[in-house]
């Protein structure tokens, strides 16, 4: 198979054809609420029609994470899913890489980064390779 | 409007019933419900039926074709975990409007073993164990830290609730588990998602509950000496927070509903002998201490420690053994944890009696998110 640029695995992280990814966000003009991906009405002050699109912070802040040993079949753990609130707003749930699952070695509101890299080599039907985003300790 | 009153509950003993079907499973809990209260399927106006797994299929109709097939309307709801608190609201919402002065809730649900939940699905790859976890004992789990991270709240705290709720189960028939599972036993039990192990994580179980409720009017014809009053019936979905939309925030939600509650029924915490609150794991049951209002924020920790929500303490919470021990068949929970708080009131829980019990709470919280509160009240 030639090599093909691999696709983003959810809407709001966007790669463009020359440049880094990065995540999109929109952000209400109104009350500066920080939604993932595109929508046109705000949930907290109900404006319609003032979402402007941004690009959100590659930084921010560990604010809740559990160690998961158990998960469906054919998932590796253990792993650390994380809640991170990015550096200029919203909040956003993945892997916590490159660091032990260890409660003892993982700080609430640690700073990390947001990184990006193969979807540890999941495909789909077509064969489709997938890039995706996962924090590290910055 | 009339005050409405539960003239009949009861509920199954939970277990797993593969061979039976969901709508077999749930007439064995309306016919008891109805025996409860000396009536029959003839005497009710409306069925409101509450099950998650076939939503689409219709179950309360077919919970008739088993039982008695008047003709009354029936609804079908589902909400997540708050399908049974759903559907019991729903009934008494008709005999508030003034629409019938006799309905049947029931709430009924076979599950299957495993995990439940699951990070993003659709198109593409799948995403759990990539972007995070969107297991339940991760979700919650998730929550739970939140509150370690605030309030510095430990594992073994998190750990105290499972036994106390194992322990209460002993003392419950109706419960799946009647064993003791010391604090040591807890911890070490296999890890799910840290900070809740295998035993701090509710069982799935099939099961059904079922309640007759009634006007005044007919409270009185039909004799007021096991009738329960409902104070209060709160529903609520989650309000804007900032996070809500990528951690679920079951604290609002639960807030939100427990304020509309206790002004319903015009009392406060402190007013409240016993609570079944939604301990769909070990970790959620805490932060219901402080959502609920049993106790400041960040004391939590020190209910468990000190034995406040034991039997015994200041406020009981789910001396039925609770979702972690009883058993949480989803479309059902909702309603027989108003059966737990029935019994209470009625003086007929047995070894596991809150003694003097006045007033009870029931609390469930279905993720997407649909937060239930009931309060009850003896009458005589």
């Amino acid at each position: 198979m030639s090599e093909t640029k691999p696709l983003p695995v959810v809407d709001f992280l966007k790669i463009p054809d020359d440049g880094d990814p990065y995540l999109e966000g929109y952000r209400c003009k109104k009350c500066e609420s920080t939604y993932l991906g595109e929508r046109n009405v705000c949930s907290k002050c109900f404006a319609r029609n003032e979402m402007e699109v941004i690009k959100l912070s590659e930084t921010g802040v560990l604010h809740s994470y559990a160690i998961v040993f158990r998960s469906f079949p054919g998932i590796d753990v253990p792993y650390i899913s994380a809640i991170v609130d990015l550096d200029d707003g919203g909040t956003i749930k993945g892997n916590l890489i490159n660091i032990e699952p260890d409660p003892d070695k993982i700080e609430f509101n640690m700073p990390v980064k947001i990184t990006y890299g193969d979807a540890l080599g999941r495909k789909d039907k077509e064969g489709n390779s997938y890039l995706s985003y996962f924090f590290e300790p910055a | 409007m009339s005050d409405v009153y539960v003239m009949g509950v009861d509920m199954i003993k939970f277990g797993r019933f593969p061979d039976r079907s969901v709508p077999n499973i749930g007439a064995e809990a309306a016919l008891m419900a109805l025996d409860d209260a000396g009536l029959g399927i003839q005497d009710m106006q409306a069925l409101y039926c509450g099950n998650l797994g076939q939503a689409n299929a219709m179950v309360g109709q077919r919970i008739l074709q088993e039982i008695g097939q008047t003709g009354m309307p029936v609804v079908n709801v589902a909400n997540a975990c708050a399908t049974g608190a759903t559907a019991f609201r729903e009934a008494w919402m008709s005999i508030k409007a003034g629409m019938y002065d006799v309905v049947l809730a029931v709430g009924v649900e076979q599950m299957g073993k495993g995990l439940l939940g699951g990070a993003g699905g659709g198109d593409g790859i799948p995403k759990e164990g990539l972007l995070g976890s969107g297991t339940m004992p991760c979700v919650f789990a998730e929550a739970g830290m939140e509150h370690t991270k605030e309030h510095g709240t430990t594992f073994e705290q998190f750990a105290k609730i499972s036994v106390k709720n194992h322990h209460h189960s002993t003392m419950n028939p109706k419960a799946m588990y009647q064993i003791e599972t010391p604090l040591n036993e807890v911890m070490n039990a296999e890890m799910i998602s840290y900070p809740n192990t295998k035993l701090m994580c509710s069982v799935n179980v099939d099961g059904s509950a079922a309640a007759v409720l009634v006007s005044e009017k007919k409270a009185k014809e039909l004799g007021m000496s096991r009738a329960v009053k409902v104070r209060a019936s709160a529903l609520a979905s989650d309000p804007f927070t900032d996070r809500d939309l990528v951690m679920p925030d079951v604290n609002a939600c639960t807030r939100l509903a427990a304020k509309d509650a206790y002004e319903q029924a015009g009392i406060g915490p402190e007013d409240v002998n016993l609570v079944e609150l939604h301990d769909c794991f070990a970790t959620a049951e805490m932060l219901h201490y402080e959502n609920l209002g049993l106790c400041k924020d960040g004391e939590a920790g020190k209910m468990i420690d000190e034995g406040h929500v034991e039997l015994g303490g200041k406020v009981p919470v789910n001396v039925s053994g609770g979702l972690l021990s009883k058993g949480h068949p989803l479309g059902a929970t909702g309603i027989a944890n108003i059966y737990e708080i029935c019994t209470h009131l009625r003086e007929e829980a047995g070894a596991r009696q809150v003694e003097g019990a006045r007033i009870g709470m029931t609390h469930v919280i279905g993720l997407g998110t649909a937060c239930g509160i009931h309060i009850l009240e003896k009458v005589n």
